[in-house]
């Protein structure tokens, strides 16, 4: 599939931002006072402004954006419908919250806000990856591990920055040399896991579907595509036929581990035997910016190796061609 | 509305025959040219006499090499023409977001209404067909529409009451009717010819039917002519051909 620009950055971003708020929002439940009132509100901006520039980016793929408030109707049956619902509702305890927070309120009040915020965060990440298992012409996507990959994606990019932040903002100091680098370096080790068990499974198995039953011409023997319907590229070629060399996958697959496994875990360590504040801070942050880039490559290949059943129209040797096209650009 | 209908007892369809259909693109022309005019276009081409050439088509046409079981037998040469089958339980109604996209109740009818559509494109990748086509220029997807345009359409005369594509097919090799009607004349042809689903494993339930091509007759190798020594009788010629034969044949 198409790696489009816009779809990346939508799922990789508010999927950071909604892992902010998930952990803000269970922090804060938990225990009201570990963040002061300035540190929280500064992670609830950064958290509510990743997942406001995300919903922002998916206007962008659309044909018709100012159409975009449609797309909160049908929510009894389509997947995106509900992610933009959710999305939005997920507001709603972003300004309580804050609100909260800014007058002081009780702590049982902010508990509650909080609770209702963490809750929204993991509903609208499951909503995102529903849109993409839901679809069964995808068989990288319509599988079991893509919806665990948005959700932990999501809280280890929203793990990283909340360390980031937290060392920033000279959060409580067990926190930010103790309790977050092994927050982000568990979870990176989890996603690295999923990764792997995830790139087997698209490696080894495959769509139902085939050329045969794609024609129903199996019945008589092997069949081959020997003219397309059209010379140049069309919409379907362009959009579905996209068709990465396996070659550049297994480097990008590398590079996408190093970025939000490796380099995490290795700034994650010295932070936690060193315990000093410098170094927590330049440590934090660098990892934020890696896991955010590894995350980057994660989806852009989440996407571009993706294969859609109706290239079996078209042969495999169609999807070289356009493999080849697209590099030559 | 997205939700899809309950199961309507009319089903509009096509009803292709694999057998006879040549691969001359008249089908694909003609809906081209029909639509592109009718109530759902323009159907926009895109830098049409430039180097990369992009363009909205509801049917394309392919071709393939079929290998036979049988070893002596040669490839069979299959044409395919691919449009919308008008699904009764297709996802790419359900998985659109602002109900532009639907199943009409009263004869399972698939259309994009295109002043709602937001161009998201979630429903061509929910096609497995691949009959959904995006237009850049108008920001919408389009699809075929069984020429609803048409079928409809009381100022054409009864006769030309049918999609484009049937109308133009040389070999008549597309039919249109109502697949819900046991008794309809393209039921009878698909009861009768065995027509069958493309990619039943999807679940979408096309309403289309293919119809297959009849297994080929021995192929032509063994009647290639092998050059065979002419052989002619003079003896019951006349006396001036026999002659002549013995003058020539020295
Ligand atoms: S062929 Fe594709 S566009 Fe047409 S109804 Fe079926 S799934 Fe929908
Ligand atoms: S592209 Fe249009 S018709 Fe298709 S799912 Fe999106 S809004 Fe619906």
């Amino acid at each position: 599939m198409h790696p489009a620009l816009s779809v990346i950055f939508f799922t990789a971003v508010s999927g950071t931002g909604y892992g902010l708020l998930f952990l803000l929002g269970l922090i804060l439940a938990a225990d009201a006072l570990l963040f002061s009132r300035a540190q929280a509100l500064i992670v609830l901006a950064t958290g509510s402004v990743f997942a406001a520039a995300g919903l922002s980016a998916s206007l962008f793929h659309l044909g018709q954006p100012q159409r975009a408030w449609r797309a909160l109707s049908q929510w009894r049956n389509s997947w995106l419908s509900r992610e933009g619902v959710a999305a939005l509702l997920s507001f709603a305890p972003v300004f309580a919250l804050g609100f909260a927070l800014w007058r002081d309120a009780a702590a049982s009040t902010l508990r509650a806000c909080a609770i209702v915020l963490a809750v929204m965060a993991v509903i609208t990440v499951c909503c995102t990856a529903k849109i993409y298992t839901s679809l069964k012409t995808v068989h990288a996507w319509h599988n079991a591990y893509v919806l665990p990959g948005y959700l932990l994606f999501g809280l280890l990019g929203g793990a990283a920055w909340l360390w980031a932040l937290a060392a920033m903002t000279g959060a409580d100091d067990a926190l930010v040399q103790r309790d977050l680098p092994v927050l982000v370096a568990v979870l990176a080790a989890a996603c690295a896991m999923l990764k792997r068990f995830y790139w087997r499974f698209i490696d080894t198995t495959r769509h139902a579907a085939t050329v045969e039953s794609a024609t129903g011409l199996g019945r008589y023997g092997a069949v081959r595509s020997v003219e397309a319907p059209h010379t140049e590229e069309n919409y379907l070629t362009r959009e579905m036929g996209f068709a990465l060399a396996r070659k550049h996958a297994a480097t990008l697959r590398v590079i996408a581990l190093v970025l939000f496994a490796v380099l995490p875990v290795a700034l994650a360590l010295p932070a936690l035997i060193f315990r000093s504040t410098t170094l927590a801070i330049i440590h934090a942050s660098v990892t934020a910016l890696c896991v955010t880039a590894g995350i980057f490559v994660e989806r852009w290949l989440f996407f571009a190796e993706a294969k859609h059943v109706v290239m079996l129209y078209y042969g495999s040797e169609h999807t070289r061609m356009s493999a080849n096209l697209v590099y030559r650009r | 509305m997205t939700m899809l209908p309950p199961p309507s007892p009319k089903k509009l369809g096509l009803v292709i025959d694999l057998d006879i259909c040549v691969g001359c693109h008249a089908c694909a022309v003609a809906c081209k040219e029909w639509n592109d005019g009718g109530q759902f276009g323009p159907l926009p081409d895109e830098n049409p006499y430039g180097k990369e050439p992009l363009s909205v088509w509801f049917n394309r046409v392919h071709t393939y090499e079929v290998e036979t079981q049988d070893n002596g037998k040669p490839p069979m040469t299959v044409h395919f023409p691919r449009s919308c089958l008008h699904c009764e339980t297709p996802d790419c109604v359900t998985v659109c977001p602002t109900g532009a996209s639907y199943k009409r109740a009263e004869d399972g009818i698939v259309l994009v209404d295109e002043d709602k559509c937001i161009g998201c494109q979630l429903c061509a990748w929910a096609c497995p067909y691949g009959a959904r086509e995006f237009s850049e220029q108008r920001g919408v997807m389009q699809k075929c529409t069984l020429c609803i345009d048409r079928i409809y359409n009381e100022t054409l005369d009864e006769i030309d009451r049918q999609p484009a594509c049937v109308m133009a097919c040389p070999t008549r090799a597309r039919h249109f009717g109502d697949l819900g009607d046991a008794d309809s004349a393209v039921s009878k042809l698909v009861a009768e010819r065995g027509g069958y689903d493309l990619m039943p494993e999807m679940g979408y339930k096309p309403v289309n039917k293919y119809l297959p091509p009849r297994e080929r007759r021995d192929g032509c190798p063994s009647k290639v002519a092998t050059p065979q020594e002419e052989k002619v009788d003079f003896s019951t010629a006349s006396p001036l051909l026999r002659w002549m034969d013995k003058l020539l044949s020295r």
